[in-house]
């Protein structure tokens, strides 16, 4: 790039003060409360709304600009990844079921973060998170759109792409990255924005896209790799915009402290749950990988994470106490996670396979707490009764989590042989939660979460079969049913990587490209 | 002092960028990774605009480092001369 710089009229900050303060107004014909309804109830006081600052100073004249620059450079890259092919140059086809998880269950939450800061933007009465909110609302949209572009090639050639929105709202595993959203943009704008802004983005977001992003760049997949530095790009941005978020709510008021500290912990640990699938993704669906989860964990969230709380401890914040739970379960997750999907991979979207001797090698140097003892014994005889022909699919359903919406895989911190389970009575009813971390979640806002859509108990109430479907008939078939209801084509979209037909497409396609046929 | 960080796109737009990062934050450490520029330094990172146009030869606005910045650790602060990474404690 090289852009043409004009001299400026003004310098930044007072440009920042013309484009954001400069712009807005008091009214007079309106009630202040009338146009902010939603500002109060959450307890959050803000007495000088003017204290907000882009830490960038970013106005939206120069947003417009950078922005079409960012979308010039993605959309040449798109083209020529397209046009070489570039999707047999990644290292073998398991790679693939990455994008499917991604565009499947990420992709449709940038859509819905784009609606909840535009949502948040409107509710707030100062100017300077209204633009900074506008921007990342814009943001949100272009990275659901780049994603969609980009991976529409994929589409054309690998199953169970082709209706990824569809399978976001419907599939069951989805379930868990669709409530995480839906349960933020349901709350109030204040903690939205600690809940996607500060946790989310700040805390979490590098291990969501950095491993994402080096995973592709690492596996051979330009087009990932490109949106996902672009959107990064942004996400710089959004990262800044949480931090400052936070940094001003607790400059506000004192009593802002303990409601800030309930959200953030909150945040970190229903962000954390998701990430599970990010897990498991860096331990066992990239050919090559990246690092770890157990060490993205500990660079991203424990060195890096603990210096932004000792940063915010002048405020009175702590270190969210999910923390210590976190660190007894990073030599675990991916493991458990991975089992599961395992199990049920008749029923999801994605193919799953056992890891070879190299990949188990690997992972036993990664995790020497906990590989060779609890997972790869069972691994081996999983891989043993497939070689015999009883590849294990599990047609029970398990039991969900309330709050997570995660299967209750999750083992009792510091005992990886007891499965961790917890219960909460409420108003007449049982409610099953995978830890601690979750029931506090629901026993603070249980009217919140009563009204969860759990897909197992969705499937048992006859919820999630095509219209017209008849279970009482004889041999009923729910499994089919359910994956009609998802659009999933049974043996096609579903089943073990081995005997897939991407598997066999991607060998066949390779071989062409690399001989005269 | 906690660590910050200023992770980059590798590419020609930030060659000179991130040496003339390297010029003006002596304690500064790179970490190369597959597409990926990551600098850590103890406490403080600057980014000058003056370096980079020495070494590119040209005006620069900080506000294009927008293009190629992938993510970032600390407190920031921009001005027409500087980015800023920070840790107050």
């Amino acid at each position: 790039m090289d852009m043409q710089v004009a001299k400026k009229k003004l310098g930044l900050k007072e440009r920042y003060a013309v484009m954001t303060r400069g712009l807005d107004w008091t009214p007079s014909y309106q009630k202040m409360e009338d146009i902010y309804p939603y500002i109060a109830y959450e307890g959050i006081k803000i007495h000088d709304w003017d204290k907000w600052e882009d830490p960038f100073r970013l106005t939206m004249d120069a947003y417009w600009k950078y922005q079409a620059e960012k979308e010039r450079k993605l959309y040449a890259i798109i083209d020529a990844f397209n046009q070489n092919n570039g999707h047999l140059n990644v290292t073998d086809a398991r790679y693939i079921n990455t994008i499917k998880l991604f565009i499947s269950g990420i992709s449709p939450l940038e859509y819905v973060a784009h609606r909840g800061f535009a949502h948040a933007g409107r509710a707030f009465p100062g100017p300077g998170p209204r633009v900074a909110c506008l921007m990342q609302s814009l943001d949100e949209i272009r990275h659901a759109q780049t994603q969609v572009h980009s991976i529409s090639n994929y589409n054309k050639y690998y199953n169970g792409m082709h209706d990824f929105h569809q399978a976001h709202d419907r599939v069951w595993f989805l379930s868990v990255p669709k409530s995480f959203f839906d349960d933020a943009i349901t709350a109030g704008p204040f903690e939205f924005m600690v809940s996607i802004g500060f946790s989310f983005e700040y805390v979490l977001t590098n291990l969501l896209f950095v491993p994402f992003v080096s995973g592709a760049a690492y596996n051979g997949d330009m087009g990932t790799m490109t949106f996902g530095f672009s959107a990064q790009s942004d996400e710089a941005r959004h990262m800044t915009l949480g931090l400052e978020v936070i940094k001003f709510i607790l400059e506000q008021d004192p009593a802002n402290v303990p409601i800030v500290q309930r959200w953030i912990d909150k945040w970190t640990w229903r962000g954390y749950r998701v990430l599970t699938l990010v897990a498991m993704m860096m331990d066992y669906m990239l050919p090559k990988r990246t690092m770890s989860w157990k060490e993205a964990w500990e660079v991203y969230f424990e060195e890096n994470g603990g210096a932004l709380f000792k940063d915010l401890a002048r405020y009175g914040i702590k270190m969210p106490k999910c923390a210590e739970q976190i660190a007894l379960e990073k030599d675990h997750l991916s493991h458990q996670a991975w089992s599961t999907f395992y199990n049920y991979a008749a029923a999801a979207n994605f193919h799953t396979w056992m890891p070879d001797e190299d990949e188990m090698a690997w992972l036993a140097a990664k995790y020497p707490a906990s590989f060779d003892k609890h997972y790869r014994p069972r691994y081996e005889f999983w891989r043993e009764q497939a070689a015999k022909g009883n590849r294990f699919y599990n047609k029970t359903l398990p039991m969900l989590c309330q709050t997570c919406q995660i299967p209750m895989i999750f083992t009792e911190p510091g005992d990886a042989t007891k499965i961790c389970y917890r219960e909460v009575d409420y108003k007449g009813d049982k409610y099953h939660f995978c830890s601690d971390h979750c029931k506090e979640i629901f026993e603070h806002e249980p009217e919140k979460y009563v009204q969860a859509w759990l897909p197992v108990h969705q499937i048992y109430q006859g919820n999630c079969f095509p219209e017209g479907t008849d279970p009482t008939v004889e041999g009923f078939d729910p499994l089919a049913a359910v994956l009609e209801y998802y659009k999933l084509e049974h043996g096609r979209d579903n089943l073990d990587f081995d005997v897939s037909e991407d598997k066999k497409n991607f060998a066949e396609w390779r071989g062409q490209a690399t001989k005269n046929i | 002092m906690s660590t910050v960080f200023l992770a980059l796109q590798t590419n020609e737009d930030t060659r000179p960028i991130i040496e003339a990062i390297l010029q003006d934050n002596p304690g500064a450490v790179v970490d190369e990774q597959p597409a990926m520029v990551k600098i850590n330094a103890d406490g403080r990172l600057v980014v000058r605009r003056e370096t980079i146009e020495e070494l590119i030869g040209r005006d620069y606005d900080l506000q294009e480092l927008q293009v190629n910045m992938i993510t970032m650790s600390g407190n920031l602060d921009q001005t027409d001369d500087e980015i800023t990474l920070f840790w107050k404690s």
